[in-house]
Formats: C-alpha cells, structure tokens, sequence
C-alpha cells in the first residue's frame, strides 16, 4: 500500500480495543484526525453520575493522534506511544457523543510530537486537552524503513 | 474494604487482586477487547487500568480520613514496554494526600513487578464528605 489512507484504515474496522468501545472514524485533514465514540452505557466510569470513564477517552485520543502521524508520514509506519498527558477540562456529558482530534504538529524520523482535543458537540466547550509523543518501532536508520513496510 | 469498579472495568475484565490492608492490586487478563496493534496491549486499555489502580489506592487512603468525592484533574502515562499476550498487574501508590489534591503514581507490570510496562502519575481533586 503506497500512502495512507484513514477512512480506508477504519472501514477495516479498529478491532480489539477500539472496537470494544465503538469507536469510529469522523474526519480527517492533513495532519489530524477525528474519531467518535458514541455514549454507552458499558463506558461508564461513575455509576452516580452516568459520566463516562477517562480510559475510554485515552484509548479514542491515542488512537485519532496515531491516525494523524500516519496522515502526515503518508505511510502507515508502526510506533509505539512514548507518553501521553491528558487533562480533564470537565465531565463527558452523560448521553453524548464524545469526538476525538488529534494532530501531528511535529515529526522527525523517529520520533512524532502530538496534540488534541476531545469535545461532545461543541468544539470550543473541550472536555479534554492531550499532549504526547510516539516513536517509530524497530530500525530507522538507512530511511529504508517505510518501502519494507509498505513492501 | 470493598474496592468498587465501575461498568467501565467489565470492558478492561478488570479484578480486585488483593486488598489486604494495603493498595489493592488489579489484574486485567490479556483478551481480544485489551488489545492494540497485533499482540500487543492498547496502550489506552493499560492506562485505563493504571487509572482505575490509582483510584483505587486513593479511595483507601481516603477510607481511613472519612471518605470523599474523587475528581481526575490530569494523568500523564509513559510507556516503557510492550504489553504482550499474559496477564498485567497494576497497583497505585498515594505520594501525597492533602486537604483537597491527591498526588498518586501508578505502575503496571507483567512477569515482575520491577520491570512495569507503563507508569503514570495523576493529580485529583478531592471534595471531603
């Protein structure tokens, strides 16, 4: 496969994790994705409330910033996530869909810089803010690394 | 101390290992619904776990001051291993409880318990009964 191709990538379906969460494709631009996941009562972190838990939000905003290091790389590279901070602005609202984006801002050959959002409607009122940073798998020296894997 | 998981942690298939007077340990089996690129962890499963082990420890801390309401502020997550297809193990630890912040470390591990595979530290909000 020559290029990467996000809605190409979800309608092949997230599987394991992801799909155990409902998450799906949004949208995508040059350099970020959007996911979303769908409010479910199986996600419910504080019974009493009927919010959501923070892990599911995780799972959704690693996911939607590694869709944007793909987006921007063009090529579907493996990495592994280095680390990922997560504030919470305020509570998912119980019932909503929450919408993930993520955004590559910064790549280098084996290391990518990340950001995003996770909002449940209205893109200004975010619940959560994300930073983080993943590093390709396995060699990268030579540059030889992106045609043995779309070989 | 009962240690009281959410509808969220059936998803994870998430257990209260041990809980003997100290921060209760949590096991999370490796499955299909845990799992991110091909045999290995998603890492947002792992740090759902690393999540729930904090909370965990808090509320025991907390137990022993009359209780309180727990609000997540920010988790920061760093991976050091791969999570491979065998059981992990993750317990928090409270490094500081105040009147209203809780700082708490949490670390998830697999075959020993000083190699984990990810570490996590979180701040919360605490809001005394």
């Amino acid at each position: 496969m020559a290029g990467f191709d996000p809605q190409w990538f979800a309608t092949r379906g997230f599987g394991g994790h992801g799909a155990a969460l409902g998450m799906r494709y949004h949208a995508h631009g040059d350099d970020w994705a959007e996911l979303a996941l769908p409010y479910d009562e199986r996600l419910i972190g504080d019974p009493a409330s009927g919010v959501i838990a923070s892990g599911p939000i995780i799972t959704m905003m690693d996911m939607a910033t590694s869709l944007a290091i793909w987006i921007k790389r063009n090529a579907f590279v493996p990495h592994a996530t280095l680390d990922l901070r997560v504030d919470y602005l305020r509570p998912a609202t119980p019932g909503k869909t929450v919408i993930g984006r993520g955004e590559c801002y910064r790549i280098t050959r084996s290391i990518a810089f990340v950001r995003g959002q996770a909002h449940d409607g209205d893109p200004s009122d975010p619940l959560a803010h994300v930073a983080g940073t993943f590093m390709v798998v396995g060699d990268v020296a030579g540059m030889g690394l992106d045609r043995r894997i779309e070989a | 101390m009962t240690i009281g998981l959410p509808p969220y942690a059936e998803i994870l298939r998430v257990s209260v290992e041990a809980e003997d007077g100290a921060p209760p340990v949590l096991l999370m089996p490796f499955a299909d619904d845990v799992l991110g690129r091909p045999g290995f962890l998603h890492g947002g499963a792992i740090s759902g776990l690393l999540e729930m082990a904090a909370i965990a420890a808090l509320q025991h801390a907390l137990e022993a001051e009359g209780g309180g309401r727990i609000k997540p502020v920010n988790v920061t997550v760093d991976f050091m291993r791969g999570g491979r297809d065998k059981p992990t193990r993750a317990a928090g630890v409270v490094t500081r409880l105040g009147n209203r912040v809780a700082n708490v470390e949490a670390t998830a591990w697999q075959d020993e318990r000083e190699k984990p595979i990810a570490a996590a530290r979180m701040n919360y909000l605490i809001v005394r009964d």
